[in-house]
């Protein structure tokens, strides 16, 4: 294999590593925005349950925007064809997303019920609508978008909004949901203590069984998928643009690359393991196993989708062979080359001091101290 | 084929959104900056008055950053939904930079701004200054790379077109980052947020002083503003100018569209202050000029000369001219990717695609086109003058004025009279929305002058835009605008309450009791 496909292949996979980061960290907060105004009843709860949180939910969406530069500086054609496809859905994302940061920022600023009653409804919208709107995307991808390219690579969309909307994508939404929810109930449990924390746990107990019974019907459910098979293209590592392939479509496609590798099944089963491991932490009230069995949850998720689509990133619906894949949609060698230098370099150091954060910010969140501080939210 | 009903929507769009998020950014990248030299000064003096001030303005600027991360969201998402052919055409350049803000700057600035807010009983004092330093530092290099990214569509080196991938690529990232633009632009960008925040601080403390509130914190922030803005307006008006010898030199058409330079006309050359441009005459009425003045401000020297409208509009047409084959060449490459004879055409001609481009838009076919379609492409090749010619003269005007106010600040401030003389408090509460305007208006002239591209000279604006229905794009502006309003009216609320409030509490601090009347077990 040459270097520019290897280059592409470890794309491929520090978009798996950014999505996952993106899942788990920005995932956990809108968890809690979701379960806000379950697990806190009184405004005082609610306020703990926020600034539990409170110190990180910023750096944690830096997860999302990352994200959004990664694809467009790896797979540009993806970062174009689908954000401009899938409009009407990234326009409900986006607007919901904004509602987060003025939610954590202004909530408590007054001390009106009104003001305060709007602002948790903005962040249990600005919790669920992206996640589900994330799950849903994954689940498109299954089923491939209805887009085409002009002489030009000009991509046209010949989908509707509602279409996005269909019985897999949802199925999907809802498993990122009930992991989201997962999440944050597991960040609650660790560091919120008395009513919060015991309603964090009945929830986080019903969120990973959700989960486990999503995942089984959705693996069900893709072996009678129609799946995208390439089966003829530019050799990996060339320079070409998706005008150039031949694309077979046919039921239960979506499970060759495990069929043809048994070992791949470990990735699905390391999201059961997640699920089924952080529902008995849980349980037995270990917080901290429970939230880094919901991240390795998260990664086993990501990562069945990852595999089975492989070498396929968004597939067309509309005209099979113009489906974009790692090898047709990534950027250049050039390109791909810096990109892993930085990424190189700095995502440790985030991790390093984001962990550094977490660690200064450490300990329960009490209702005597939001109350008494006055730069809590 | 592109509605370009739809490609002007998605223009106002973008220009919306982009103002919008503009409003808060300046502040934030200046007032961090202050922030960090308060809080050096406390931790330098300890002396308590510092860790307040540090606080309060940090309290105001945690109101103006919420806004402004929420809708830097949009900036970084909207590429791809609004500019599809953009994403995909330049987005192996264009991509690099904004990858790199979130990895270098964003994710500094985000994971410490939640330190340097919660973290005052955690942090010995001098960890906390660092956190508040990195932030500030943060900041700062999100703008660089902003700023990079946005150079290369007004200055595009370091990349070339490829034809097997049908876009353009990276060939240097080095050359990318040192774009003289870049750089120019960078450094006159955010120290004119240093002013934004200066102006914003002295505003805020001259309010104060005015109602003998809070006078020491007060009298202690103007100060240090107004030091700080005095330095940082010299800073923006001295890189401005070099940004307009860079930009006179990558960019000559925008620079025909500032000055309002209809005919080119020999050394030295005058300057018009005052003009009302005609696009459709090609001419101005009601001018104002001050002789020898252009020569002297875009070249540095009497006998430098710069092409007017007439002369850039014919090489326009030479260019047109060979962009044709350029066009030709590339469609049949896209069929056939190993068609020697046309990869031989298109290396012949590859510096004037773009040109090609401009003329698809009224010759789809553009072989077929004829000299009328061509002439209307050259045309097109300079922006709107009228509102660039005056968004500049509005830049500069403020920038002067900030200038002088700032000289009046300092000799006030250090001769200590200044809370005497009430009515330069209430001009200083009048000049917060000053900086703001200037902002914007800086913005007009980069964006608008750099029509009609996209990137310049190389990718049209209107083949840039996706291909959505007109609906679409009237649901989305609406949402956008319904939505922006909502968020401003709050903000704008909770920055006059906090203000109103003064330093030592949060707003709505302590009034909590009411609504928790019984804790729960």
């Amino acid at each position: 294999m040459d270097l520019y496909a290897a280059l592409q292949i470890t794309w491929w996979l520090l978009l798996g590593v950014l999505l996952i980061g993106l899942a788990t960290m920005v995932g956990m907060d809108m968890g809690v925005g979701t379960i806000l105004r379950y697990v806190g009843r009184t405004d005082l709860q609610r306020r703990v349950a926020l600034n539990t949180i409170g110190p990180h939910w910023d750096g944690n969406q830096v997860w999302f925007v990352l994200g959004g530069g990664a694809v467009f500086a790896a797979f540009p054609l993806i970062y174009a064809t689908a954000f401009s496809g899938f409009y009407v859905v990234m326009l409900l994302l986006l607007w919901s997303m904004i509602m987060r940061p003025l939610g954590f920022e202004y909530r408590s600023k007054m001390s009106s019920r009104a003001w305060r009653e709007t602002w948790d409804w903005a962040l249990f919208v600005s919790g669920f609508v992206p996640m589900v709107v994330f799950g849903a995307a994954f689940g498109n991808l299954f089923l491939g978008a209805p887009f085409h390219f002009e002489w030009n690579l000009t991509s046209v969309y010949t989908g509707s909004f509602l279409s996005l909307l269909n019985p897999f994508a949802i199925l999907c939404g809802l498993l990122s949901v009930s992991l989201s929810a997962f999440m944050g109930a597991s960040m609650l449990m660790l560091r919120a203590e008395g009513a919060i924390h015991q309603r964090a746990r009945t929830l986080a107990r019903g969120a990973s069984i959700l989960a486990v019974v999503l995942f089984a019907i959705g693996g069900v459910w893709v072996r009678s998928l129609r799946g995208f098979v390439l089966t003829a293209a530019p050799a990996p590592g060339t320079a070409q643009t998706p005008l150039q392939q031949s694309v077979d479509v046919a039921s239960g496609a979506w499970l060759h690359n495990f069929i043809g590798h048994p070992l791949l099944w470990l990735v699905p089963v390391l999201g059961f393991a997640g699920m089924l491991g952080g529902h008995l932490a849980a349980t037995r009230g270990r917080s901290l196993w429970a939230w880094w069995l919901g991240a390795t949850a998260w990664a086993g998720v990501i990562g069945t989708a990852g595999v089975a689509l492989f070498p396929f990133l968004l597939p067309s619906s509309a005209v099979p062979a113009q489906s974009l894949t790692v090898w047709n949609a990534s950027s250049s060698q050039m390109t791909l080359s810096w990109m892993l230098g930085f990424a190189l370099v700095f995502v440790p150091l985030i991790i390093w001091y984001t962990s550094w954060a977490f660690y200064v910010m450490r300990g329960t969140v009490r209702g005597e101290h939001v109350a008494s501080d006055e730069h809590a939210y | 084929m592109h509605d370009l009903n739809v490609v002007d929507l998605s223009r106002l769009q973008f220009a919306l959104t982009a103002l919008y998020h503009y409003l808060f950014v300046p502040l934030t990248l200046g007032l961090s900056m202050l922030l960090a030299a308060m809080e050096t000064v406390y931790v330098v003096t300890r002396k308590p008055i510092y860790r307040q001030m540090t606080q309060f303005w940090g309290k105001l600027f945690l109101i103006n950053f919420a806004l402004g991360v929420a809708t830097g969201l949009t900036m970084e998402f909207e590429f791809g939904t609004n500019w599809s052919f953009y994403s995909s055409f330049v987005g192996d350049i264009f991509g690099a930079p904004l990858a790199i803000e979130g990895l270098m700057a964003f994710f500094m600035e985000s994971t410490f701004v939640g330190l340097m807010a919660f973290g005052w009983e955690r942090l010995r004092p001098g960890q906390h200054l660092a956190v508040t330093y990195l932030v500030a530092l943060g900041s700062n290099l999100s703008a660089l790379w902003i700023l990079v990214a946005n150079a290369f569509m007004q200055s595009p080196v370091g990349a070339h077109f490829n034809p097997a991938t049908m876009r353009m690529e990276l060939s240097s990232l080095p050359a990318l980052i040192f774009n003289h633009d870049a750089q120019a632009k960078f450094v006159h960008t955010s120290i004119a947020g240093f002013v934004t925040a200066a102006i914003f601080v002295t505003g805020v403390s001259a309010f104060y002083l005015l109602r003998k509130r809070h006078v020491d914190l007060a009298r202690r922030s103007f100060r240090m503003a107004a030091l700080f803005g005095v330095l940082a307006t010299i800073g923006v008006i001295t890189l401005g100018d070099a940004l307009g010898f860079v930009g006179a030199q990558a960019q000559p058409t925008k620079l025909a569209a500032m000055e309002a330079l209809w005919t080119t006309e020999k050394a030295p050359m005058p300057f018009n202050l005052v003009a009302f441009p005609s696009q459709s005459e090609q001419t101005n009425h009601g001018t104002l000029q001050v002789p020898y003045a252009l020569s002297l401000l875009v070249t540095h020297s009497l006998d430098g000369s710069v092409p007017g409208v007439d002369q850039l509009e014919k090489d326009a047409v030479r260019r047109i001219h060979d962009g044709i084959p350029a066009v030709t060449a590339l469609k049949t490459l896209s069929a056939n990717p190993s068609d020697a004879t046309a990869l031989q055409q298109f290396k012949a001609h590859e510096k004037d695609l773009g040109y090609g481009f401009l003329l698809e838009r009224y010759a789809p076919d553009v072989t077929q086109a004829t000299p009328a379609q061509v002439n209307q492409a050259a045309r097109d090749t300079i922006p709107a003058v009228a509102p660039v010619f005056w968004s500049f003269r509005v830049m500069v005007a403020m920038g002067l004025a900030m200038l002088a106010f700032f000289v009046m600040a300092v000799i006030y401030t250090m001769r200590n009279n200044v809370q005497d003389k009430r009515w330069f408090l209430k001009l200083a509460v009048w000049m917060i929305p000053v900086p703001f305007l200037a902002n914007e208006a800086g913005w007009l002239v980069a964006e608008l002058g750099r029509q009609p591209w996209t990137v310049y000279e190389m990718l049209p604006t209107w083949m840039s835009a996706s291909t959505h229905s007109l609906g679409y794009m009237i649901f989305s502006i609406t949402g956008f605008v319904l939505l922006y309003t909502v968020f401003i009216v709050v903000e704008m609320y909770l920055m006059v309450r906090a203000i109103r409030t003064g330093p030592g509490t949060s707003p709505g601090f302590g009034e909590d009791a009411r609504l928790n009347p019984a804790p729960e077990a």
